[in-house]
């Protein structure tokens, strides 16, 4: 079937089974590969993306769905200013270890802070509690979110 | 409380009128009945009992928990990644239950899926409920959302997201009654006056094999 929708920003068409997974729609027909592969059953969070504004888990996600919505990955992640500032505060704490999740922790992180400007620590662990990091990069997610949030309210000199 | 039943052989038979007063008479002078509240009693006994095993099977509390976290699965264990309620019983910023739940079952990923996939209200909360306290809960509305006896019944014949409980895809026990007989059960007792059963009895699906 022929599904429409906007991919950061821009209008595509993929002629897919409906039932084909999002995930596999972006990596394989899209050739947009920034997005992970983790369980491939909403448990990890690797596979974040937007749909409409809301962080959906791509690998679990039947394609159909998105027709004539608003998807965004972490591709398209800086095209806004809570987007550039978790990817500035993800350089600047140098997040990242091996970083197969973090495209995930990335677009829980805006989803977050596009809901909540100012998150407190039980605040963040409770958003990211659904995106596992196996290097345990935790402290340091939790950190840049704070840094992120700091930048949005313009208040680390930014 | 549940009123003495006594069924003596001599009631078979002619006179049974003439016994039944006789029978009235004795159990007065033995044990007289105490007043029974309008929301207590025994005629609804029976149907409530086959709704409360319903509402307290798992398909059904665990989205109905009286914390602020669903609970999965036929073992009725916390939900991975720590899900929380969140203000509106939808989930929390970037963990929404729309995260990952749609609208129908993804069997692949064993994702359960329905229309409007959330945690019914605090005030909703059965776990830890004897019948008695359910079938209070039901009725209560500033507990059940503002809902008529009729609006409830509705909702348990016509909600996706309860008819789900007897579609709820791969790995997961479908409610063990089928619907119709569910409602069926539920309208009796409403019908019937929807008398709460008295306090003490936990109807289950266990207790009843």
């Amino acid at each position: 079937m022929r599904i429409e929708f906007t991919l950061n920003g821009e209008a595509r068409a993929v002629e897919v089974a409906g039932t084909t997974p999002l995930l596999w729609v972006l990596r394989e027909s899209l050739e947009l590969s920034g997005t992970k592969f983790g369980c491939g059953r909403a448990l990890c969070g690797a596979c974040t993306v937007h749909v409409d504004g809301t962080a959906v888990r791509a690998c679990s996600y039947p394609v159909r769905y998105v027709a004539g919505k608003q998807v965004r990955t972490i591709e398209g992640l800086e095209r806004d200013a809570v987007g550039r500032a978790v990817v500035g505060a993800w350089i600047d704490l140098d997040v990242v270890q091996c970083g197969w999740c973090q495209p995930g922790q990335c677009m829980a992180a805006a989803a977050l802070l596009s809901a909540d400007a100012s998150p407190d620590d039980a605040t963040i662990d409770g958003a990211m509690s659904g995106n596992l990091c196996r290097c345990g990069t935790y402290p340091r997610i939790r950190a840049a979110i704070h840094r992120a949030a700091a930048t949005l309210r313009g208040e680390d000199g930014r | 409380m549940k009123f003495p039943v006594r069924t003596p052989a001599a009631l078979v038979g002619t006179g049974v009128l003439a016994l039944l007063a006789g029978l009235a008479a004795c159990a007065s002078d033995a044990e007289a009945p105490r007043p029974v509240a309008a929301t207590e009693g025994a005629p609804s006994d029976a149907p409530f009992a086959a709704v409360a095993r319903v509402l307290r099977h798992p398909r059904c509390l665990n989205c109905h928990p009286s914390g602020d976290a669903p609970r999965v699965g036929d073992d009725r264990r916390p939900h991975e990644m720590n899900v929380a309620r969140g203000p509106d019983g939808h989930g929390v910023p970037a963990m929404r239950c729309a995260s990952c739940h749609l609208p129908e079952n993804q069997d692949l990923a064993r994702v359960p899926g329905a229309p409007n996939w959330h945690l019914a209200p605090r005030s909703m909360g059965w776990e830890g409920l004897d019948d008695h306290g359910l079938a209070e809960a039901l009725k209560d509305e500033a507990r059940n959302g503002g809902r008529t006896m009729a609006e409830v019944l509705h909702h348990m014949e016509q909600d996706p997201l309860v008819l789900w409980g007897w579609d709820p895809g791969a790995g997961r026990e479908a409610i063990p009654v089928p619907h119709a007989e569910f409602v069926a059960a539920l309208r009796t007792w409403i019908d019937g006056g929807a008398v709460s059963p008295p306090p003490g009895t936990t109807s289950t699906f266990e207790e009843a094999r």
